[in-house]
């Protein structure tokens, strides 16, 4: 039952970087397209999004009680060394959530837009920073559970160039899921041509700030280059990534919206299916060695039985449900 | 501030934000259903204005007590993780069960509110149901989990180990039924007095009287019944504690010595130095009665158990007081409201009988708020009663203190803006009722 529940820790990770991403992602586009175009992004942004955006969300919920439940040494480790990150990202939970919400509720169309639009913004780009940044302090190997002072116990952990770089790659990765998702969603040339530069231009980014994530590891001695050499199955994977990748920015303009969402939604999965499997079965790496991987913090005996199955009778309600309302509501187009 | 006194603020600002949203969330759903019904079968606009209307402000409630619900469950690692670190595997049922609850609640609702011309009605009907019943869902879960917190069940507790885990045991400890029955009913009661008072003050303004008075028909008629019902759910409550939690039932009722035929206090201010209660009004016997159906029981009080293990009085003595108070007036009110139906229907038109309603729209709340008091302050000094001590799962890192801080300022902004949009909503009913909340690119410019 153990790797039910572990299927499980991964795929809701994989879904929240994929659909909560993309909500961020719309967010971090909007931060990043000029004056004239805003309205415009904004606009499609909810008719895209209005409807699923909630739910989209819930996949970190599921992730944090799966860890919490399942796998409470390492919940309990990353709280307390990344205590300072994991904070930030909840104001910037919060301050997306509600300012998505509010400047569409708000009766009266004033000022207080302004407001809402510079929280959902920045909060949009905040967000997945510290997500990707308490990603990457996860892996980076500098945890110290044994350390003594403030700063080797509290900042280190996740002050360093490598969980700064994979924050970035992430920023990258929700504007380019986005920018994808958007430019089936244009209703004219305008648009449309828009969004396809600003697709390129965050596959650009990802590109070049995973680049950057391999070049920090390098510096801080984190063994990531292993990724690429020496082991057959994640290059592979990425290699297929690449491949996507060149044909999405060449096709793009002429693609379906369908086709080109599918293939961002490869190219982003088959990067977090070849890290997760170079670290597999490790979640935590600390600076001494003694990793938490998914076999040794599991919680033992009845918890993870339990778990395994409120998973699966969970996902029975939830994951057909949740497929109608999206096929729902992409229908009409 | 010192940390542990900064961590168990934080904690109670973001559950004392989260559980007003919550509450909202998970009822006015139900009055959206009964109006939405009623328009199905009436076809009368009115109805779907309501219902519309008020999905606006679910709307508004539901992310804030999302985003609050995500945060709190990041914070009770963030700020106790010793506590999850053995809590969790144990008490972890509720809250993967509630997890789908949550899930199916944010789908339903993404159906509801913007599926009005999409569906058929019965079904878009059938989904605002769903988000009240997982609503509904989601809160008796989570309090069963409070529950454990007081009752701990479903593993051995050996030399500080935790063995022999059952989750299920866990989720049903003896404390899950009467906390979530008190906090369903408490959630009906305050949130539809909270909504019939906003209607009654919009009803006395004299505009739209036919749509206010039939929403605030329809929140009071939920609120009256649950509020009728609470004293019923106190008193299972009631005798429940006094067996399972003998010193938070001593702390409510400030009684300091053991004693047969206890008194109940009304009022009153505990010093806790001297271990005497001032101003109290004594009713004898009757707090043997209330815990144990009989005049003559003895009473556990608090010289029974180790000073060091007592919790603070003066605040749960206090709260408890407030919690019964506003009980009390809700259950009076209620039972004026039943009468007017009954015999005086034209009392419902009068001023006086309105201001009443208008008055006690914060009640229920206050009465919520002052009842987790009651349950969290009183558990103390313990996290997991009796297992735990709270002092003992506190976060390492310094500075708690800043963090509450903020998580105050940002709270306290969050619930400005909430009522700000409220205002501006309910100000521009009906005119603003009718448009599509969804798919709609009109705005509305500021002096319209």
């Amino acid at each position: 039952m153990i790797y039910v529940v572990i299927v499980f820790l991964y795929l809701s990770l994989l879904l929240y970087v994929l659909l909560g991403g993309a909500d961020f992602g719309a967010g971090i586009l909007e931060l990043v397209t000029p004056g004239r175009m805003k309205n415009k992004i904004r606009t499609r942004t909810y008719e895209t999004i209005a409807p699923i955006w909630e739910a989209n969300h819930m996949w970190l919920i599921i992730a944090i009680v799966i860890l919490f439940v399942g796998f409470p040494s390492i919940y309990s480790l990353l709280s307390i060394h990344l205590h300072i990150p994991l904070l930030l990202m909840l104001f910037g939970i919060i301050g997306r959530g509600t300012a998505f919400v509010f400047r569409h509720y708000d009766a009266v169309q004033d000022d207080m837009q302004r407001i809402y639009n510079l929280v959902f913004t920045i909060s949009s780009f905040v967000t997945p920073f510290f997500l990707g940044l308490i990603f990457g302090a996860s892996v980076g190997g500098m945890i110290d559970p044994e350390a003594e002072d403030f700063l080797g116990a509290f900042i280190w952990p996740w002050l360093n160039w490598f969980s700064i770089s994979v924050g970035v790659f992430t920023v990258a990765i929700c504007g380019f899921l986005a920018a994808v998702y958007l430019v089936g969603e244009s209703k004219n040339e305008l648009e449309n041509d828009f969004l396809v530069r600003r697709s390129r231009m965050f596959l650009l980014a990802t590109v070049v700030t995973g680049g950057l994530v391999f070049l920090a590891a390098e510096l801080q001695d984190v063994p990531l280059i292993g990724l690429l050499l020496g082991e057959w199955i994640t290059l592979g994977i990425l290699f297929l990534a690449s491949v996507a990748m060149v044909l999405l920015w060449v096709q793009l303009p002429r693609a379906g919206a369908m086709l080109s969402r599918t293939v961002a939604g490869f190219v982003v999965s088959a990067i977090l299916l070849a890290f997760g499997y170079h670290y597999f079965p490790d979640m935590v790496i600390t600076s001494s060695g003694q990793n938490l991987s998914v076999f040794n913090a599991a919680a033992v005996g009845k918890p993870i039985e339990t778990l395994a199955w409120a998973l699966l009778i969970g996902s029975v309600f939830i994951l057909p449900s949740l497929g109608y309302l999206i096929y729902s509501f992409q229908r009409e187009e | 501030m010192e940390d542990l006194l900064a961590a168990r603020w934080q904690m109670a600002v973001s559950l004392g934000f989260h559980i007003i949203f919550a509450c909202i969330g998970m009822v006015m759903p139900f009055f959206m259903a009964t109006s939405h019904y009623k328009y199905l079968k009436t076809k009368k606009p009115l109805y779907k204005d309501l219902t519309k209307a008020w999905s606006k402000g679910v709307a508004i409630f539901f992310v804030t007590g999302a985003v609050s619900g995500t945060v709190l469950s990041f914070e009770l690692g963030l700020l106790w993780p010793k506590f999850m670190l053995h809590a969790g595997p144990i008490f972890g049922m509720p809250f993967s069960l509630e997890g789908t609850a949550f899930f199916i609640e944010a789908i339903a609702l993404g159906f509801f509110l913007y599926g009005w011309t999409k569906f058929n009605p019965w079904f878009h009907w059938f989904t605002g149901v769903v988000v009240g019943v997982s609503g509904l869902a989601s809160g008796i879960l989570v309090v069963a989990a409070n529950g454990w917190m007081n009752s701990p069940a479903g593993f051995d507790f050996v030399d500080g180990e935790y063995l022999n885990i059952d989750p299920i045991a866990a989720m049903f400890n003896d404390a899950w039924f009467s906390q979530s029955l008190h906090m369903t009913l408490a959630a009906f009661a305050a949130t539809g007095f909270a909504v019939a008072g906003i209607h009654a003050f919009l009803l006395m303004k004299g505009r739209n009287k036919e749509f206010h008075r039939s929403a605030f028909l329809i929140a009071l008629a939920f609120g009256a019944v649950a509020a009728v019902l609470q004293p019923i759910s106190g008193d299972i409550s009631a005798k429940d504690i006094a067996v399972r939690q003998p010193a938070k039932l001593a702390a409510m009722e400030a009684l300091y010595e053991t004693q047969k035929s206890a008194p109940l206090l009304i009022g009153g201010i505990p010093d806790e130095e001297t271990k005497e209660v001032k101003y109290a009004i004594e009713i004898p016997g009757a707090l043997s009665f209330l815990a144990h159906g009989d005049f003559e029981a003895e009473v556990m009080g608090l010289d029974q158990i180790p000073e060091e293990n007592h919790p603070p009085v003066l605040i749960t003595h206090i709260a408890f007081q407030i919690m019964v108070g506003m009980g009390m007036i809700l259950v009076a009110l209620s039972f004026l409201f039943f009468f007017s139906l009954w015999k005086k229907k034209d009392w419902q038109e009068k001023r006086w009988f309105l201001w009443l309603f208008v008055l006690a729209t914060p009640l229920g709340f206050i009465a919520v708020e002052a009842g987790w008091t009651v349950t969290e302050v009183g558990r103390q000094p313990w996290i997991i009663y009796g297992i735990l001590k709270t002092k003992d799962s506190l976060t390492p890192i310094p500075g708690i203190a800043y963090s509450f801080y903020l998580f105050t300022a940002v709270y306290l902004s969050l619930a400005a803006i909430v009522t700000f949009l409220l205002y501006r909503q309910i100000l521009r009913i009906p005119d603003s009722i009718r448009e599509n909340p969804g798919f709609t690119e009109e705005k509305i410019t500021p002096d319209a």
